[in-house]
């Protein structure tokens, strides 16, 4: 029987999607999981796989045409198998535009017509009959009972959650993540996953009365996000001369200024749960966690990809996954797991020579690090002027959940761990 | 709280009973002078005379069907088999008699009486002696099918055993006689039928009765260790088999795994995970995984019958693997 290949939802928010590319051509062969095709969604390129085994026999969608989630875009079927009917329902479902509902269409499939009468004609002649349609999200992930009545008491999106089981099962801790994540959806994948939430990662602070007046009365003021900003400036003399130190020890050993930053931002934050926090409208969520997003400029725009448990993994470790995920960026490879889920924001354009800028909130974040360029500038030590490598950065506060000297002290940690980067290995 | 063995539960629970209703006796193989083949009978002739205590020839058939004709006219006959491998013998008395006859008779005769005996492997009996009988059993309407841990379960379920009106097989255990545990020295009865939760906790459900409580136990001991807390319902009573306290369990943890001393082909844990599967199916977040006897005649030795056994490691792996650990 054959099997229909749809546009799926490839990230959390697509609607459409633009194929790019058919990798493979009608006639070739094809496995349940082989890719089909490049789509571009709104975030990035991924590969929409075959969900059946056979012969692909039509490819519906022309190379760089956009649909809308749910499209029938071609047919998996065998070589002698009558698919003119499928075929012609095409146009139907694409004017179905984004109902991404794919499984309800092919439910109507019709049975194989080229079945040979025989004796016995209730008996499929195909040892594999009929590949399992996808579930209605366009994900082919299993769950498990438990996990799939969680995802529909919560109102989860199961195809936004990522299995941990067997074969990419999705089960209850999964679930258990998801919500506490506070995500409605998103792609599954298996790799790359966000760790999962425990027990007294976060507390939720009920907003007292003057908080809720502060948050009405900013947002009146500046909106929606009432935003102040803090700027400070930092020395880094010591913070060369670990870098001039480490780097002697061999190329393995060095580190960028940006490193030795989002180490010590990570630190400073987990002793800080007030700056990192979300804004959920009805409470403030502090982390005790820290899953520190970075700014990266793509060619396409402005993505932020996650250091997860940033506050517990070494240098060397921030150093590598940062420099892997600002590579994944720039390639749109990011699985939307790599971008979600951040506590806390970073953005450096120090590398352009911006000697300091204000960034902009990443909601529900109440707060972002601009981080500007470490420069020499002429400094007045004891009453003498000294030529210092200085670093600018600019700290953007959510005035609902941040008040101006929380965010100081914040940033007075911050100065200490960066001016005296050895406070990093104590 | 008294501590005492299994063996003296039994006693206890033979004596109370058979000094509160003079219709309740004990037959069968070395039950009277040899004060029972294991001493669950011990003292009791010297108590009741050799009317009430009657030893019987190598004979379980012949035996079983005495005291079934002796429930028929009025008595409560408590049966000893010397174990339920020789109650094979027997199976016709216990299967075609004791189960039918309520049936048959148009509920003019009901059969108040107890089999009992100990059940499964002990150590290096070999494959004639070493057979658990429960799920045999359990698979026959007419009769209820108690398999007691404990100590405390042990006396509480024999005395509302003798005072059911329906036949019961009552099922112990060589390796549980000497096992020792609180028993109150007030009466106390164990309703038939209703499982106990041994251990509470909320990562996963053990479903186990009977030998396997103590592996159970065990096994959730050695869990704890590492943070893995376990739900152990003991059956008890595994006809009727209490669902209710299956389902509880099962839906709190959402991961089950079923421990059994038989066999695992048509087993008490088959039935078990038809249950689960029926009424909490939504509630499961991993397959059912049973924990059995290898599918052998047990082992004569000593190695290869350690590794034909349910135990400690297998029962943990087992519940590592519905908790997709390792």
């Amino acid at each position: 029987m054959a099997t229909k290949i749809f546009m799926e939802a490839l990230s959390p928010t697509m609607e459409e999607g633009r194929l790019v590319k058919w990798l493979k051509n009608e006639g070739d062969a094809v496995k349940s999981g082989d890719p089909l095709a490049e789509v571009e969604t709104d975030k990035a390129i991924m590969e929409l796989v075959a969900r059946g085994d056979g012969i692909l026999r039509k490819r519906l969608v022309n190379e760089g045409d956009a649909k809308p989630v749910g499209t029938l875009v071609g047919v998996i079927g065998t070589a002698d198998e009558n698919i003119d009917e499928l075929v012609g329902g095409a146009a139907a479902a694409a004017t179905a535009s984004a109902a991404p509902a794919p499984a309800a269409a092919s439910a109507k499939s019709p049975e194989p017509a080229t079945e040979p009468p025989t004796e016995k004609p209730a008996v499929p002649q195909s040892p594999s009959p009929s590949a399992p349609q996808p579930p209605a999200s366009g994900s082919a992930a299993r769950s498990s009972p438990v996990a799939r009545k969680m995802a529909a008491d919560n109102g989860l999106n199961l195809s936004g959650v990522s299995g941990s089981g067997p074969a990419g099962r999705i089960i209850k801790r999964d679930i258990e993540a998801a919500m506490a994540a506070g995500q409605k959806s998103g792609p599954q994948t298996t790799d790359h996953r966000p760790p999962s939430t425990r027990e007294g990662d976060y507390q939720d602070l009920p907003l007292t009365q003057i908080r809720k007046t502060i948050a009405k009365r900013l947002s009146e003021s500046i909106g929606p996000i009432p935003t102040f900003y803090l700027t400070a400036e930092f020395d880094l003399e010591n913070a060369a001369q670990l870098r001039m130190a480490m780097a002697d020890l061999g190329p393995e050993f060095k580190v960028s200024f940006n490193d030795i930053i989002l180490k010590a931002v990570a630190t400073a934050l987990s002793q800080h749960p007030e700056v990192n926090a979300h804004w959920l409208g009805d409470k403030i969520r502090q982390h005790n966690r820290v899953h520190l997003g970075m700014a990266v400029a793509t060619d396409d725009g402005l993505i932020v990809p996650v250091i997860f448990d940033a506050d517990t993994k070494r240098m060397s470790q921030i150093s590598a996954e940062a420099k892997e995920l600002a590579g994944l960026a720039r390639s749109r490879k990011l699985k939307s797991e790599q971008y979600t889920g951040s506590t806390f924001s970073v953005s450096n354009l120090g590398m352009f020579g911006i000697e300091q800028f204000t960034a902009i909130i990443n909601p529900p974040e109440t707060a972002i690090l601009a981080i500007g360029a470490v420069e020499d500038k002429v400094v007045i030590e004891k009453g003498e002027q000294v030529v210092r490598k200085r670093l600018r950065v600019t700290m953007s506060c959510d005035h609902r959940a941040i008040d101006g000297a929380v965010g100081a002290k914040f940033l007075v940690t911050l100065r200490r761990l960066i001016e005296n980067p050895l406070m990093l290995v104590y | 709280m008294p501590i005492i063995t299994y063996r003296d539960a039994l006693n206890q629970a033979l004596r109370e009973e058979m000094q509160r209703d003079d219709r309740v006796f004990i037959m069968g193989e070395e039950v009277a002078v040899y004060q029972g083949a294991y001493k669950v009978s011990k003292g009791l002739l010297q108590e009741f005379g050799e009317m009430r205590v009657v030893d019987t020839p190598i004979t379980e058939l012949g035996f079983a069907g005495v005291g079934v004709g002796a429930a028929m006219v009025g008595l409560r006959p408590v049966i000893e088999f010397m174990t339920w491998n020789f109650a094979v013998l027997a199976l016709d008395q216990v299967l075609n008699a004791a189960a039918k006859m309520l049936y048959m008779t148009g509920g003019q005769y009901n059969v108040p009486m107890v089999f009992r005996g100990p059940n499964g492997a002990a150590l290096q009996l070999s494959a004639q002696h070493s057979q658990a009988f429960e799920s045999w059993l359990a698979h026959i309407p007419g009769i209820k099918v108690v398999t007691p841990g404990t100590p405390y379960d042990a006396k509480g379920l024999l005395k509302s055993a003798i005072r059911d009106d329906n036949p019961i097989c009552f099922l112990e255990g060589e390796m549980l006689y000497n096992n020792k545990g609180e028993v109150p020295e007030e009466e106390y009865l164990i309703p038939i039928g209703v499982a106990d939760l041994k251990r509470e906790g909320d990562h996963a459900t053990i479903v186990t009765n009977g030998k396997m409580v103590l592996v159970a136990m065990k096994a959730a001991d050695e869990l704890a260790k590492e943070g893995i807390n376990i739900d152990v319902v003991d059956l008890r009573t595994v006809r009727p088999m209490d669902v209710e306290a299956i389902k509880a369990s099962v839906m709190k943890t959402n991961r089950c795994v079923v421990l059994e001393e038989g066999w695992e082909l048509c087993g008490i844990g088959a039935q078990v995970v038809d249950y689960v599967q029926r009424d909490c199916f939504d509630y499961l977040d991993a397959p059912v995984i049973r924990v059995h006897q290898a599918d052998v005649p047990m082992p004569y030795a000593k190695n290869l019958e350690r590794h034909a056994k349910p135990d400690v490691p297998k029962t943990i792996a087992a519940v590592k693997k519905v908790m997709y650990i390792d």
